[in-house]
């Protein structure tokens, strides 16, 4: 029986091993005929995108295709952007290192996993863009990782947004009271102690830096200056005081978000995205006010429930805080919900009548604002990636079904040729018939290995 | 008429209160019955909480209070076949929860009687149109009896829609989600001693109804068998009186509940689940067990399984031959139902299957189709008004009736959306107009 599943397992890698060399493709594609909706420049009927090199090179009716591009007839099919997941936790081996209140000098980045099938499975969903969180265990948690789903490219670093921004994830609330403080009697056990171990954390990194300006001055006319201490934490600190990191927040509640914006305030620190902020929409003036851009918010399409800081919720959260002028997007948090983000941001048309355009920014456009990649994707315009979405009908129908999934003018999905099994590794020991189960409770996945206290809250939700 | 009108009231229980309108009157509607043809415009009259009259050219009685609907659309009500509504308040909440006993075998706990009838997500999922679900005790081997309830009611009683069916979940050779590290041979032994605890308990259910029935035969000559009060439950399914619901989601673990259902000669059952229902959809049908299918918006099972075989599987079991019912497995989102229904249609189903698997089916699963899932004349008035295809998130709904009530159509999401949209005070105090 094992030499069977070995002998099994061993063409399926060899199958797959020949499809991940297929994937370099020469970046030149020419989708035509396709409703095109470019969500910053309207929607073009019979409209033709030219991709070469990966950019967008031209955007009009009957470009004549160059040679050695790939031809794609569109007729039929809408073309969006990529979809752009700001919050997800697809394509690593771990989510938390929830060892400490603080731990910004870890970063996920260095635990990308191109053999994940989810990444494969966002693909099929339209996605192209992913934003790779650390878990929500602590108040300042890892950096993050914005990645682009090459799917078949078995390098970690091939998977890498080169040119994006760090990011870093911050968490507020129950999660890391929990983990730190009712799980490990350290603070903070209250949102009291949330602020404080921010000021804290950002008092003494200011500390650090103005230690090193100091023998950095001294430097110049003494040789046998002593610098401080390194610090790799508070150097992280010191570039998100720069505004070199961009912050990226776990939040529910409206009071802890009015705590992070005055303490940022008084750090001087004036880009900041809150993630999940299920009670943003009671805020939303204050976030839209907030310093010179504006605080962002990231939102679930309709989760609620599942915990006491998401029970005074509304699926309209999307909506208001649009209308109130806060850059907002929808994001899955979810390696189920990644698949049908269209569907989510759909939502925001039953739960606050958002036009078309307005509804499929909240999965392009505006997350990659908030990213800081605005400039390479979340529209189709000349100069930008070639990452596209290939839909059977509009997107925001619920019949539509994502056809092709295209990343710097390369099929990394393609539903006519899709193959049952996907997998880039086999692992010829593992029985083949075991399956893992629909986890209801899914979207506690921000809190995945960040201790006990969570596996046992799994167990119990069994 | 009104002698059927009111044993119909009778055992639904909706004695309570008269509806202020007793007589309604929707015109002018598109109304899709499910279970006859489309009527492209018509009336649906409802008197008290049964639909009294219905067709293109019905006369309103003059005590009517008329709801035009032109270019709106009538369903009947959806139905979940598989939720928590009313057990569950808050997930992470152990106070909030009562899904769960203790015990592994505790098929006498009755979930109907911890429906909280004021849950939050009550109005919630009610006016997106589910205006009934099967909600489902969660906790062991026999975690008790799930009920079928309607939407609206300050009762469960009143509540209470003619089904209580007695669960069990089928020992699991799966794992159970991303956090659930055992290795595969921990998972099969955890399985293997399940199985033997639930053949265990069945043989002493069975010898159970034995004594049971020798002395019900002859009370004179025997002694009373003991109280057992988990035994005792099971007597009405090895009667084959009432319906044993079966959850079970691996292919393995469906092949062998198909073979146990067999031995056993459990005569009313229906599986819940599924989600490998796909790979064995031949035996299902063979086996003419009915199946509530669901999440529809899931992930496949195993990392080898193509990307939209959840998606799929509802369809792939119809086509088999199965009888296909649709659930959310949700609580607080229960109201995503049609939008489960509209992958499930989008991928294989079809709308017309798909609206079936949410309304006449479940109610014909259930034993309640002379009630509940589609619109006929004497059947509940239990139905909603949209502005278009309830699958789709642009549709609004404009109605909701539930047994002839009409519903508020509000909730904590739209109160709070009235309430913030133009907060006042905005930034300052008497700045907005």
């Amino acid at each position: 029986m094992n030499t069977r599943i070995a002998i099994l397992a061993l063409l399926l890698v060899t199958s797959t091993a020949a499809r991940a060399q297929q994937a370099p493709q020469s970046g030149n594609i020419l989708v035509q005929n396709a409703t095109v909706l470019t969500i910053t420049q309207g929607t073009l009927t019979n409209a033709d995108i030219l991709i070469l090199d990966g950019k967008i090179a031209a955007l009009g009716e009957e470009i004549s295709p160059p040679e050695e591009a790939t031809v794609i007839d569109a007729t039929g099919l809408y073309v969006m952007p990529g979809i752009i997941d700001a919050h997800s936790h697809i394509g690593i081996s771990t989510v938390n290192e929830p060892t400490a209140p603080v731990t910004a000098q870890v970063s996920v980045g260095d635990v990308l996993n191109p053999y994940s099938v989810s990444i494969y499975r966002a693909l099929a969903g339209g996605v192209t863009t992913s934003h790779v969180m650390h878990g929500s265990a602590n108040v300042i948690g890892g950096q993050n990782e914005t990645i682009k789903h090459r799917w078949g490219m078995t390098d970690p670093a091939a998977l890498r947004m080169t040119g994006a921004p760090r990011t870093i994830k911050f968490a507020l609330g129950e999660n890391p009271t929990r983990v730190h403080g009712r799980g490990n009697s350290v603070r903070p056990a209250s949102r009291m102690g949330v602020e404080y171990v921010l000021r804290e954390t950002f008092s003494k990194a200011e500390r650090y830096r103005e230690a090193w300006e100091q023998y950095e001055e001294r430097a110049r006319t003494d040789a046998r200056a002593i610098p401080p201490p390194y610090n790799e934490q508070l150097e992280v600190i010191t570039d998100i005081l720069a505004g070199d990191i961009l912050i990226h927040c776990h939040s529910y509640r409206a009071d802890e978000i009015l705590m992070l914006l005055d303490v940022l305030e008084d750090f001087g620190i004036d880009r900041v995205t809150f993630q999940h902020v299920n009670e943003g929409f009671k805020i939303a003036p204050e976030l839209a006010a907030f310093g010179k851009y504006g605080a962002a918010a990231s939102v679930f399409a309709d989760w609620w429930a599942y915990k006491f800081e998401v029970y005074y919720s509304t699926a309209y959260n999307a909506a208001i805080l649009t209308r109130n002028g806060v850059l907002t997007s929808i994001n899955s948090d979810s390696g189920e919900l990644n698949r049908h983000l269209y569907h989510e941001a759909a939502k925001s048309q039953k739960y606050g009548d958002l036009s078309d355009d307005e509804a499929l920014a909240l999965i392009t456009i505006n997350p990659a604002k908030q990213l800081g990649i605005e400039d390479r994707v979340g529209s189709i315009e000349v100069g930008k990636d070639g990452d596209l979405a290939l839909f059977t009908a509009h997107p925001l129908s619920i019949y539509a079904i994502p056809q092709k999934t295209i990343i710097d003018g390369r099929v990394y999905f393609d539903r006519d040729r899709d193959p049952d099994d996907v997998r880039l590794q086999v692992n010829p020991e593992a029985a083949i018939d075991i399956a893992v189960l629909h986890e209801k409770y899914d979207h506690q996945a921000c809190l995945e290995d960040a201790s006990l206290t969570v596996y046992d809250l799994v167990q119990e939700l069994e | 008429m009104m002698a059927f009108i009111l044993s119909l009231i009778l055992t639904t229980g909706l004695v309570a209160t008269p509806a202020p309108d007793s007589v309604v009157a929707l015109t002018n509607a598109r109304i899709v019955t499910v279970t006859g043809d489309t009527i492209e415009r018509g009336t649906l009259v409802m008197e008290r909480d049964v639909i009294v009259a219905l067709g293109p050219d019905v006369p309103i009685p003059q005590s009517a209070r008329v709801i035009d609907c032109a270019g709106l659309t009538i369903y009947p009500g959806l139905i979940d076949s598989g939720t928590q509504i009313g057990l569950v308040e808050i997930g992470s909440l152990a106070e909030t929860r009562d899904a769960s006993e203790l015990g592994d075998l505790s098929p006498q706990m009755k979930a109907l009687t911890a429906v909280n009838p004021n849950g939050v997500a009550i109005p919630v999922t009610r006016i997106s149109g589910v205006t009934t679900v099967l909600t489902e005790p969660s906790g062991g081997m026999l975690p008790g009896q799930a009920a079928l309830i309607n939407l609206h009611g300050y009762t469960p009683k009143q509540m209470y829609a003619g089904f209580e069916g007695v669960v069990l979940r089928f020992p699991r050779t799966g794992r159970r989600g991303r956090f659930d590290r055992r290795s595969d041979e921990d998972v099969q032994k955890a399985a293997d001693k399940a199985r033997k605890k639930l053949d265990d308990a069945w043989d002493g259910a069975e010898l159970y109804h034995r004594i049971d029935s020798t002395y019900r035969a002859a009370p004179e000559q025997g002694r009373r068998p003991e109280y057992v009060p988990s035994m005792a439950t099971l007597l009405p399914v090895i009667h084959g009186k009432q319906t044993l619901i079966i959850y079970v989601d691996t292919a393995k673990d469906i092949e062998a509940a198909i073979k146990w259902v067999e031995e056993r000669k459990i005569q009313k059952v229906v599986f819940s689940g599924l989600a490998e229902g796909w790979r064995v959809a031949n035996k299902l049908a063979a086996a003419n067990i009915p199946c509530l299918v669901g999440p529809v918006l899931s992930v496949p099972t195993r990392s080898s399984d193509r990307y939209d075989k959840a998606y799929a599987n509802a369809s792939l079991l119809h086509q088999a031959g199965v009888t296909v019912a649709l659930r959310s497995d949700d609580t607080a989102n229960a109201r995503n139902l049609p939008y489960h229904a509209g992958f499930a249609a989008t991928y294989g189903l079809g709308k017309e299957a798909a609206l079936r698997a949410v309304t006449i089916v479940p109610a014909e699963i259930f034993g309640v189709a002379n009630r509940i899932g589609s619109l006929e004349i004497g059947k509940e008035a239990t139905l909603f008004v949209a502005d278009g295809d309830p699958f789709e998130t642009r549709t609004r709904i404009h109605h909701v009736f539930i047994a002839g009530y009409d519903i508020p159509m509000e909730s904590r999401h739209t109160r709070l959306y009235d309430e913030f949209l133009s907060r006042d005070p905005a930034l300052k105090k008497h700045e907005r107009n």
